[in-house]
């Protein structure tokens, strides 16, 4: 079922199922604009099956953190990254590591929700042939899988050939968690997946992300503070220092949320409360 | 385990294959500059080497068959055919893309742009050809020979105008809506607006005009060969038939030999120098204008 | 008030209107002339016959024919090239590395090239050295050089109009770049490619000055591509200034050129304002 109640006790609880095992780690990772760095140092770590919430104020690099993640910063023109991310050990912006790979294993879902311009099932099928599922069989039977997965199956099962950009907005979010799905990652980089929605197919895509939970490591950029309480197990802030984003203070959510130590994370988090 | 198998390493070489292929385009297309200043210079090293850049200026005349290569006459006709149609067609086509921005209705500025374009999708030739049968004529009543400086100008100015007239509406286009609005609420007036406003701020598009249509008018061979006479001789009026380089390589090198042919690549090599120049100013004025 | 201003704006007024009457006169001027002259007296057989007593009487067919082999050969080499070109420049290099930058700027300067200069190089270059002597294939390479950059900026501009959001979540995806390429790219950059494709065949269909000592004066019907041929545009430009009796035929061909271009440029503007929602200006 996706549309749950998602209240404080079910956020609460899930914080002490997780089990905190690293499986992302970044190491004093650096990420320069033009020789202007954009955040500095950060050290976060980030458990496997978990969500971890990224807040903070616009413009800090949360959304550029996110991107070094996957090395989708390798495609940002006049940017240079510094420092490691570790991902299951290895870093992975090592030169020689597969990006393809890598790729495959942590998914991304991007504030706008972007289909490509083909029809729905074609933006299932391309992927997977990309990836080696030559079998027209297996990759129809993933594509029901996954639709069936984001809650989607019953509403387009009649018209997988319709073209992607006729489904709603909400809709089209959720084909691409299934887009990413498919390619059965590990990771979900989530880049503000609900803001660009109207507060329904938001709710919808929330609910989904929780249901993910476990199955996935999802690291989650949110400016909607409220939605962070409500699914994350680990929240970090990030905040500007000498104009470039800097980790402040990183731990469970409840933690962050609700009993912080740090000046900042407090201020931050009532200013926006209030 | 994984359901997919990752054949990445086929997908990068798949990806590297196509970026040598890619890669061996851009090269190719890169270096056809290259091949043609090569190809003009070193057809034209030949008569460098036996007489010399001076004479090409200090020669009695033009007499390619007697080894006397004074190129200047082609060199002031070029010049004044040049300037003479910049400064025509450089003030109509501004004042035809200010027209159409803040004199003509949506609908009328939509036509009149269709109908520049027409214009500068009309080939050389037939401009030409519309020059000597019908404006020749014209100029011949008022001052014969009618095959003139004058004719080359007027036909220069009308090929060359699409070409300041679009550039400077989009220039126009860009200026910021916001310049437009700030003026209106200062009461100024519409002519003070375009002066004070408007074209300072759309500065840089238009020299780019300006620069495209002067590369445009010094490159031009066929209506100014067909309209001007060709008589080797710089003019002193504007009625007087004059020569410029491009109508001079265009008329001697299907049968020129040895050093004149060498010397009509000199001329072509000019003309390349005197582009590139335009090219280097134009990028000099862009890169200003992105950091102003 | 004072007068001043009012007066100004009088004066600019007169000026702004003053220019575009006499620039429309003047395009009317030109344009009904070769409208009623030229296709005032074309009929069917003018464009199917060959032509006689040097081009004073008879028709353009073996012209139309040498015409239209150049640009075959001008657009089967150039539109491998440009593609290629114009990927490699908007998908694969950006502004600062030096690579991308130095074929981005030896195209502006390739774009300025006098046509005159093409002539000069392409017989150098392609009759001379290698030996192609004048004929259509000399010729047809001269205009492909030509019009290059033409074809390279409107494919860029195609490439341009497809949104960042799909290059981004295709590698989010882990696509190959080929394929990103072909399922993503190629589909939505085909009306920039169609664009420079139209207008490139309209510049070399206009070309003279790059012809006239590349691909020949000859008249008759060309026998292979090694022959020479002699475009639509030279044979205004011959009748009109070395034939004396020419300038009827002049002016037939003069319009069935020009009716070919406008044909050429009003599809060409259709296409991008219906699909690239916006104008490439050639400059």
């Amino acid at each position: 079922m996706i549309e749950k109640d998602f209240n404080t006790q079910a956020f609460e609880s899930r914080s002490q199922c997780c089990d905190p095992q690293t499986q992302i780690e970044t190491r004093d990772l650096t990420l320069s604009y033009k020789g202007k760095p954009a955040f500095k140092n950060i050290n976060l770590t980030i458990n496997r099956g978990c969500i971890t919430a990224v807040v903070g104020p616009s413009g800090c690099g949360k959304t550029s953190f996110l991107n070094c993640l996957n090395r989708l910063s390798d495609l940002m023109p006049h940017c240079e990254v510094s420092g490691e991310v570790l991902f299951d050990s290895k870093n992975i912006h090592e030169k020689k590591y597969d990006v393809g790979l890598l790729r495959r294993r942590v998914g991304m879902i991007f504030q706008k929700p972007n289909p490509f311009p083909l029809s729905i099932k074609k933006n299932l099928l391309f992927p997977l042939k990309e990836h080696g599922v030559r079998d027209p069989k297996e990759a129809e039977a993933i594509m029901e899988q996954v639709l069936m997965h984001v809650g989607l199956w019953n509403e387009v099962k009649d018209r997988l050939d319709a073209a992607a950009l006729s489904l709603s907005g909400g809709q089209q979010q959720r084909l691409c968690i299934a887009r990413a799905l498919a390619l059965k990652p590990e990771v979900l980089l989530m880049d503000e997946p609900c803001s660009a929605l109207d507060p329904i197919s938001g709710s919808k895509v929330e609910g989904l992300i929780t249901q993910l939970q476990g199955a996935y490591t999802i690291v989650i950029v949110t400016h909607n503070l409220a939605q962070a309480k409500r699914i994350a197990n680990f929240a970090a802030l990030f905040w500007f220092q000498e104009e470039a984003g800097v980790l402040v203070e990183q731990g469970t959510a409840l933690q962050i949320f609700d009993s912080s130590k740090n000046e900042i994370t407090r201020a931050y988090i009532q200013g926006v409360r209030g | 385990m994984p359901l997919l198998k990752t054949n990445s390493s086929s997908l990068w070489q798949s990806d590297k294959l196509l970026a040598v292929t890619l890669k061996s385009c851009g090269v190719a297309t890169g270096l056809i500059v290259f091949l043609i200043i090569g190809f003009l210079i070193a057809e034209a090293i030949p008569v460098l080497k036996t007489t010399g850049i001076s004479r090409f200026f200090t020669d009695p005349g033009w007499y390619p068959s007697s080894n006397q290569f004074n190129l200047t006459p082609m060199l002031w006709g070029s010049l004044y055919a040049m300037v003479g149609s910049v400064l025509l067609a450089t003030p109509l086509g501004i004042f035809s893309a200010v027209f159409c921005h803040y004199y003509a209705p949506p609908l009328v500025a939509k036509i009149y742009r269709m109908f520049i374009q027409l214009l500068s999708g009309i080939p050389s030739v037939v401009y030409g050809f519309w020059g000597l049968v019908v404006l020749v004529p014209k100029i011949n009543e008022i001052a014969p020979p009618g095959t003139s400086l004058l004719a080359g100008i007027l036909i220069l100015a009308i090929m060359i105008l699409p070409t300041i007239m679009l550039t400077a509406d989009a220039s126009l286009s860009n200026v910021p809506a916001q310049y437009l609005r700030g003026a209106a609420a200062l009461g100024l007036s519409r002519s003070a607006t375009i002066r004070g406003v408007v074209f300072p701020a759309a500065r840089s598009g238009l020299f780019t005009g300006v620069i495209l249509e002067t590369g445009r008018a010094i490159g031009e061979t066929m209506a100014i060969l067909m309209v001007c006479g060709n008589i080797v001789k710089t003019p002193t009026s504007l009625f007087e038939p004059m020569r410029t380089l491009t109508a001079n390589i265009a008329l001697e090198m299907a049968y020129a030999m040895g050093n004149h042919r060498s010397a009509l690549f000199v001329s072509g090599v000019v003309l390349m120098l005197f582009i590139i120049s335009l090219v280097v100013i134009a990028e000099i004025i862009s890169s200003k204008a992105v950091y102003e | 008030m004072n007068k001043k201003p009012q007066l100004q704006d009088r004066f600019l007024t007169l000026l702004v209107y003053g220019s575009v009457i006499s620039v429309s006169w003047v395009l009317f001027l030109v344009l009904f002339d070769i409208c009623v002259t030229g296709g005032g007296s074309l009929n069917l057989e003018f464009l199917f016959s060959e032509p006689t007593s040097a081009g004073r009487t008879g028709g353009i067919a073996p012209i139309l024919m040498s015409t239209l082999f150049i640009l075959l050969i001008t657009m089967m080499v150039s539109l491998p090239l440009g593609l290629g070109s114009a990927i490699l420049l908007s998908e694969f290099s950006s502004e600062e590395k030096l690579f991308g930058r130095l074929v981005r700027r030896s195209l502006d300067v390739l774009a300025g090239v006098p046509s005159i200069c093409f002539g000069l190089f392409g017989n150098a270059f392609f009759c001379k050295r290698l030996g192609l002597g004048f004929s259509i294939l000399s010729g047809g390479l001269t205009l492909a050089c030509m019009v290059l950059p033409i074809l390279i900026r409107s494919t860029e501009e195609g490439f341009r109009s497809v949104p960042k959001e799909y290059r981004l979540s295709a590698a989010a995806l882990g696509l190959s770049r080929i394929s990103t390429l072909w399922h993503l790219l190629l589909p939505a950059a085909i009306p920039g490619f169609l664009v420079g494709f139209v207008l490139g065949v309209g510049r070399a269909l206009a070309e003279t000055a790059a012809l006239i000592f590349t691909s020949g004066y000859v008249d008759r019907f060309p026998r292979s591509l090694m022959d020479s041929g002699r475009a639509l545009s030279i044979h205004i430009y011959d009748l009109s200034m070395n034939i004396s009796g020419g300038d009827e035929n002049a002016y037939r061909s003069a319009f069935v050129l020009v009716v070919l271009l406008l044909v050429i440029n009003f599809s060409a503007s259709w296409v991008s304002e219906r699909w690239l929602k916006r104008k490439i200006v050639l400059s």
